[in-house]
C-alpha cells in the first residue's frame, strides 16, 4: 500500500471533534484521495472524552479498526492532556497539535516525553474572534491541514470555500469569518 | 462510469433506496441504523421518492407492514439493528414462509443483555434459521451493491424469499469513505418493475398466509427449503449482471490469496478487508495465508467452499457472534461440516471474536495466523473453540 496518513483525533462531547474529522476527510476526498473518517462509539454525553479518527491514502484502505499508531493527534481540549494518554502510540516523525494558548514548550513537560513534533494553536479566541463563537473545529483543521501537508493548502482553500458556499447558502455572512479562521490558524499555529 | 462519492454506509444503503424508490417503507428507529429512515425519511420529505412512508409504533408492525405491502403486490423494504431484528422474529418467519421478497438492511449490532449498541453478528446470526437468504458487506461500496442486487434475488421466480442484507453497526454504517454509485436511471432499470406472479390486489381470488394443515405444511416447507437451495444459481446469475453493470464483481465468498495458501482464515464482513491487510503484510514475507470472504451465508456455499478449502493445511474460522452451543459459533459449525466429506480436511479451529464492539486490530488477526501456524506444525487442531481479544483466557 503507498504511504497512508492516520489522525486521531481527541475531543470532549459537543466540540466537535467528529465534526473535523469528517470535514478533513470531505477535504482530502474532494482532493482525490481516499478516505476514512469515523468516530468511536460509546455512550456520547456533552464534556465526555472522545475519540474520532482519520485515515487518508491514495488507495482504498481495508482496515476497518480503530488507529493504534497515529501519524497525527489532534487535542480539540487541553485539559484532555491530563486525562488522556494522547501520546499513546503517535509515531515519532509525526506531531501533535493541541488548542491552547499556551506554547509548545510550555505543554511539551505534560506529553510523558513525546519526541516528535509538538504544535499548538489558540483555536477558541481565532473561532471567538472570526466566528463570533467558541467553536474550536474549523481552526483546528487549518492547524492539521497545515502540520500534516495531507492537502495543498492552496487546494483546500479552494475546496472549502466552496463547500462553505454550498453548505451556508443562506447565511452568507459566516463564510467569511469560517475562512478568516482557517487562514489565521494556518498562520498562527506554532510548532517545536 | 459511476459517481465518485465519499458516504457513511448508512447513507450508501439510503441513497440505494432513494435510487430503488419502493412502493413502501416501514421502519422505526434503532441504534445504530436509524440514520438510514432518517435519511430516507427527508427524501419522501423532499418529493424525491414516491414511496409510502409508514411511521410504524415497532419493529414488529413494521416487518407485518412489510409483509402486507409485498402481499397486496408492492415492493417493501424495512431497515434494522439488534433487538429490532429480534422483535421482528415471528414475522421473519411470515415473510419468508408465505414466499414474499421483502427487502432488509440489517446494521449489526450486539443483542442485549447486558445492554450494547456496538457491533457484533449475534442479530442476524440468530435469524440464519429464519428462511432468510443473508448477504454479508465488508464495506458501505458492499453494502450499496449487495441492496441493489437484493431486490433482483428476492424476487425472481426461482426463488422468492426475503433477504437480508448486512453491514457492521457504526464500523462501516458511520464511517465515510470512498464509494462509487451507480446512476439513478441504471439502478431504476437494474432493478426494474415488480411483478409477482399473485398479488392481492391483481384481482384474482387469494388469500395469503392461511392456516396450513398436516396436509400441505410440510409440503409448503420443502418448497421453501428447496428455494433456497436454488437461490444459488439465482444469486450468481444477478450478480454476473449487476458486475457487467457495476465493474464490480462478486461471488458466493471472495477467495483473497488463496490459490496456494496453507492457511486460510474465513470471515464476513467488516474484519475481512482489515484480514486482507495482515494477509498482505505475512505475505511479504513469504507466509502462504489467505482469506476467504463469506458473502452469502444463507444459502450456505457448501461444496463451493470445500472446494475452496481442499489445498489448505489449516483454517481459522470467525465469528462474530456466540452460539452458547459449547462447541463454537455459527459459521464455524457450518464450515467444519462443508469440509466432512473432503478426502484430505484441513484442521479447522474457531475463533470467537470483538463481541459488543470490541475493536478488532491487525494484532488479532495475526495472532490468529499464528496459531494457524502451530496448528499446522503439530499437525493437531489443539483446542478448537477459541476466543481472541477477550481479556483473562
Amino acid at each position: 500500500m503507498s504511504k497512508m496518513v492516520e489522525v486521531r483525533w481527541h475531543g470532549r462531547g459537543g466540540q466537535g471533534a467528529k465534526t473535523a474529522s469528517l470535514l478533513l476527510a470531505d477535504a482530502a476526498f474532494n482532493t482525490g484521495k481516499f478516505v476514512q473518517g469515523f468516530p468511536e462509539y460509546g455512550p456520547e454525553r456533552m464534556g465526555a472524552p472522545i475519540t474520532a479518527y482519520n485515515r487518508i491514502s491514495d488507495e482504498r484502505c481495508p482496515i476497518h479498526s480503530n488507529i493504534y499508531e497515529p501519524d497525527y493527534v489532534v487535542v480539540v481540549d487541553a485539559t484532555l492532556l491530563s486525562a488522556v494518554d494522547v501520546t499513546g502510540g503517535l509515531k515519532k516523525e509525526g506531531a501533535i497539535i493541541i488548542n491552547s494558548a499556551k506554547s509548545p514548550e510550555e505543554l511539551k513537560p505534560l506529553l510523558e516525553g513525546y519526541e516528535g513534533g509538538v504544535y499548538t494553536i489558540d483555536a477558541g479566541k481565532i473561532a471567538e474572534e472570526e466566528i463570533g463563537r467558541n467553536i474550536p473545529n474549523t481552526p483546528m483543521l487549518g492547524a492539521v491541514v497545515k502540520v500534516s501537508g495531507v492537502i495543498p493548502e492552496d487546494e483546500f482553500f479552494k475546496d472549502m470555500e466552496a463547500s462553505m458556499h454550498h453548505k451556508f447558502a443562506n447565511k452568507p455572512h459566516v463564510i467569511e469569518g469560517n475562512m478568516k479562521a482557517l487562514k489565521r490558524s494556518m498562520q498562527e499555529v506554532k510548532g517545536l | 462510469m459511476g459517481i465518485r462519492e465519499r458516504l457513511s454506509g448508512n447513507e450508501a444503503v439510503a441513497v440505494a433506496l432513494k435510487q430503488i424508490d419502493p412502493d413502501v417503507v416501514a421502519a422505526y428507529p434503532i441504534t445504530p441504523s436509524t440514520e438510514v429512515p432518517q435519511y430516507f425519511a427527508q427524501f419522501v420529505a423532499d418529493g424525491q421518492v414516491n414511496t409510502e412512508f409508514v411511521t410504524v409504533e415497532s419493529e414488529h408492525s413494521a416487518m407485518s407492514a412489510c409483509i402486507t405491502a409485498t402481499a397486496a403486490g408492492g415492493r417493501s423494504a424495512t431497515i434494522t439493528s439488534a433487538c429490532g431484528l429480534a422483535l421482528m422474529w415471528e414475522l421473519l418467519y411470515v415473510a419468508s414462509g408465505s414466499r414474499l421478497p421483502v427487502t432488509l438492511a440489517v446494521v449489526n449490532r450486539a443483542l442485549s443483555g447486558p445492554i450494547n449498541i456496538n457491533n457484533d453478528h449475534s442479530d442476524s446470526m440468530g435469524a440464519r434459521d429464519s428462511g432468510w437468504i443473508q448477504l454479508y458487506s465488508e464495506n458501505n461500496q458492499e453494502a450499496y451493491d449487495n441492496y441493489i442486487m437484493s431486490l433482483r434475488i428476492a424476487e425472481h421466480k426461482d426463488v422468492m424469499l426475503p433477504v437480508m442484507t448486512c453491514q457492521d453497526g457504526f464500523i462501516t454504517s458511520h464511517a465515510i469513505e470512498n464509494i462509487e454509485l451507480l446512476e439513478d436511471d441504471k439502478v431504476k432499470k437494474f432493478v426494474g418493475e415488480y411483478k409477482p406472479e399473485h398479488s392481492l390486489l391483481s384481482g384474482e381470488r387469494l388469500s395469503i398466509g392461511p392456516y396450513d394443515t398436516p396436509m400441505f405444511y410440510f409440503e409448503h416447507q420443502y418448497q421453501r427449503a428447496r428455494a433456497m437451495v436454488d437461490s444459488k444459481k439465482v444469486i450468481l446469475e444477478v450478480s454476473k449482471e449487476f458486475g457487467e453493470l457495476s465493474g464490480r464483481h462478486y461471488g458466493l465468498f471472495e477467495e483473497y490469496k488463496m490459490e496456494d495458501a496453507e492457511r486460510a482464515i474465513i470471515v464476513l464482513n467488516s474484519t475481512a478487508g482489515t484480514a486482507k491487510a495482515v494477509v498482505d503484510e505475512l505475505r511479504s514475507k513469504g507466509e502462504k495465508v489467505g482469506i476467504i470472504k463469506l458473502r452469502v451465508f444463507r444459502p450456505f456455499p457448501m461444496e463451493e467452499l470445500a472446494k475452496a478449502l481442499a489445498h489448505v493445511k489449516a483454517v481459522a474460522v470467525m465469528d462474530k457472534a456466540e452460539s452458547f452451543s459449547g462447541i463454537g459459533g455459527p459459521v464455524f459449525g457450518d464450515v467444519r461440516s462443508a469440509c466432512y466429506e473432503l478426502k484430505t480436511r484441513p484442521h479447522i479451529i474457531n475463533y470467537i471474536y470483538g463481541l459488543g464492539g470490541r475493536d478488532v486490530p491487525m494484532s488479532d488477526i495475526q495472532i490468529v495466523f499464528d496459531a494457524l501456524k502451530e496448528v499446522v506444525k503439530n499437525d493437531n487442531p489443539g483446542e478448537i473453540y477459541r476466543h481472541v481479544g477477550v481479556r483473562g483466557v
